[in-house]
């Protein structure tokens, strides 16, 4: 570390091009990840709180097993979960679900797809258009107070009993957090970069695509992750209702027959999938921040 | 004076009111031409419309009355070829490392990608970036990052430089030494340099002439002649000419500076 410090001083000092003096030990490893592009190190913090988190979890998972093994949980309402990781790994084997499986998934990345895309370029757009934007505000501010989920009957008359209904409800739940979430990355945009973008003779598309956005790119990683976990609740809230196909409707399905040997390994596939994409979002939305200094 | 490169001709801008509020003369009129080759300055008391001058000049903002001309050519809102700008503020992309910073503008010209990459070395070698070069802004220090924006500038070539403050944000000694810098730049380059600085001595140090602005709305009440030579660097503070050209601005600024700070009843 002491060579990287002489070696600053001694380059800057021959170029008379700008002082490093008394370089403090996080400066030096600012220069030193500056010269290689690398990220802020955190290994060592996480590895302490991911340790934590595997702590909680598995902590919940061994009460849950203990209070199952001594009767407190009836076996009706719930197996131990040593029991439910078996009969997910022989539903997984016998791929007799792996259609529902499919058809669920497929729909939710559409309504991901569906909510992401327009929203962030309904965001844009209205970024750039004060008044329309104000006279929308009370409909953000109050959009989550409506039950989408009321409309379920309305979308089935409209669009039949195809999967149009499910997927426009995770279509409805996601599209307004990511318009507002983009808006609030947009106004976060620094006037400066603006004028440089500007400077630079970008058209107003141009400065979107390769300055606004990129800005923004944490902002609207944070908005995937809503418009995602608006899509498998819309979807699969919306397959338990009325759907004739579709995990919703197989967990319902086994719920109702009593089948916790369905019902449970649904359930934790469902967590999983859930978890694995935020987690993938939130692990880009760190690589993003950490380059940015946050 | 060299051949006129910008010439300004009863340039004035004027603000639109808020709801219910006044209209803001911010600027002008404001008549004044610059050689081309020419280190200009402009220094004058907080608010006075000096960065609303020069994003007149760079066609970011149109004036509302009078006439702008770079080359012979009108300026009316719409950005110049051949003008880069270096604001105060810190205008690095965070998103992108040192080196896609500074080739920002050169990605859609239709320069060939070998001769962008010649150009992006040099303008990153020339300011002492180049073991940054992978580097994002965040691992920088300010003077670093305002040095990744003037190369960003440079490497498009541009004919006439702005810089607004460019250095408004920095300690003194490393002040002294990004104005070495661009003098050694703007003796290289060729290009016509409009600066707009607070620091007197900056002013007096860098520019062949440097015009004094008065309180809102700003106009050019004096313009002080340095006679530097060409090669100059900031060792030229221990001229004994330098102490005349900073007392002369002083003089100048001193009553507009407190008639911003709206003290100009209780000194009199």
């Amino acid at each position: 570390m002491e060579d990287v410090a002489r070696r600053i001083d001694e380059d800057d000092g021959a170029n008379g091009r700008f002082l490093v003096n008394s370089v403090k030990p996080d400066t030096i490893d600012r220069f030193a990840r500056a010269r290689t592009g690398a990220a802020a190190p955190s290994r060592r913090f996480l590895n302490r709180v991911t340790l934590y988190q595997v702590a909680i979890v598995s902590g919940f998972v061994l009460m849950l097993e203990a209070l199952c093994l001594a009767g407190v949980i009836d076996k009706i309402t719930m197996p131990p979960p040593h029991r439910i990781a078996l009969d997910f790994f022989k539903l997984m084997a016998s791929g007799k679900l792996w259609p529902e499986i499919g058809k669920s998934m497929a729909n939710v990345l559409l309504a991901f797809v569906l909510a992401y895309v327009p929203g962030i370029a309904i965001g844009t757009a209205l970024h750039g258009y004060r008044t329309l934007r104000d006279t929308l505000d009370p409909l953000f501010a109050t959009y989550y107070a409506i039950p989408v989920f009321a409309f379920y009957p309305l979308f089935i008359v409209m669009f039949g009993l195809g999967d149009g209904p499910q997927v426009l409800i995770g279509v409805l739940l996601g599209i307004v957090a990511v318009i507002v979430t983009t808006l609030n990355g947009l106004d976060r945009v620094p006037r400066v970069l603006r004028k440089t973008a500007a400077i630079a003779r970008l058209g107003p598309l141009e400065t979107a695509i390769r300055v606004t956005l990129p800005f923004c790119a944490p902002y609207l990683i944070s908005a995937a992750k809503l418009a995602l976990a608006y899509a498998f609740i819309g979807v699969i809230g919306s397959e338990f209702i009325m759907a004739r196909t579709g995990m919703g409707y197989e967990i319902g399905f086994a719920y109702t027959n009593f089948d916790n040997a369905t019902m449970y390994p649904l359930i934790v596939l469902i967590l999983l999938l859930s978890i694995v994409m935020n987690g993938i979002l939130s692990r880009w939305e760190k690589v993003l921040l950490s380059r940015r200094g946050l | 004076m060299a051949a006129p490169h910008v010439t300004l001709h009863g340039v004035t801008k004027r603000f639109a009111a808020s709801a219910g509020g006044q209209s803001v003369h911010a600027l002008g009129p404001v008549d004044l031409t610059i050689g081309n080759g020419e280190f200009f300055a402009i220094v004058g008391p907080s608010g006075c419309g000096k960065s609303t001058l020069l994003e007149l000049i760079a066609g970011l903002l149109p004036p509302t009355e009078g006439r702008i001309e770079f080359e012979g050519r009108p300026v009316a809102q719409q950005i110049p070829d051949g003008v880069g700008v270096v604001f105060q503020e810190d205008a690095c992309f965070p998103w992108l490392n040192v080196r896609d910073n500074v080739a920002f503008g050169l990605r859609r010209t239709t320069l060939e990608p070998g001769e962008i990459a010649r150009r992006v070395d040099r303008a990153i070698a020339m300011m002492g970036l180049g073991e940054f070069a992978r580097g994002y802004p965040a691992q920088l220090s300010g003077g670093m990052r305002q040095r990744v924006c003037i190369a960003r500038t440079l490497v498009a070539e541009p004919r006439l430089i702005l810089l607004d403050e460019p250095f408004g944000a920095l300690d003194q000694q490393t002040r002294l030494l990004m104005g070495d810098e661009v003098l050694r730049l703007w003796r290289e380059t060729g290009a016509t340099v409009f600066l707009i600085t607070h620091a007197l001595d900056e002013a007096a140090m860098l520019a062949d002439r440097i015009a004094v602005m008065s309180a809102r709305p700003g106009k050019l009440i004096d313009v002080v002649e340095t006679h530097w030579p060409r090669e100059r660097d900031s060792r030229i503070v221990e001229h004994a000419q330098f102490g005349t050209v900073t007392s002369r601005l002083w003089k100048t600024l001193r009553d507009e500076s407190m008639k911003t700070m709206g003290r100009m009843a209780v000194s009199s």
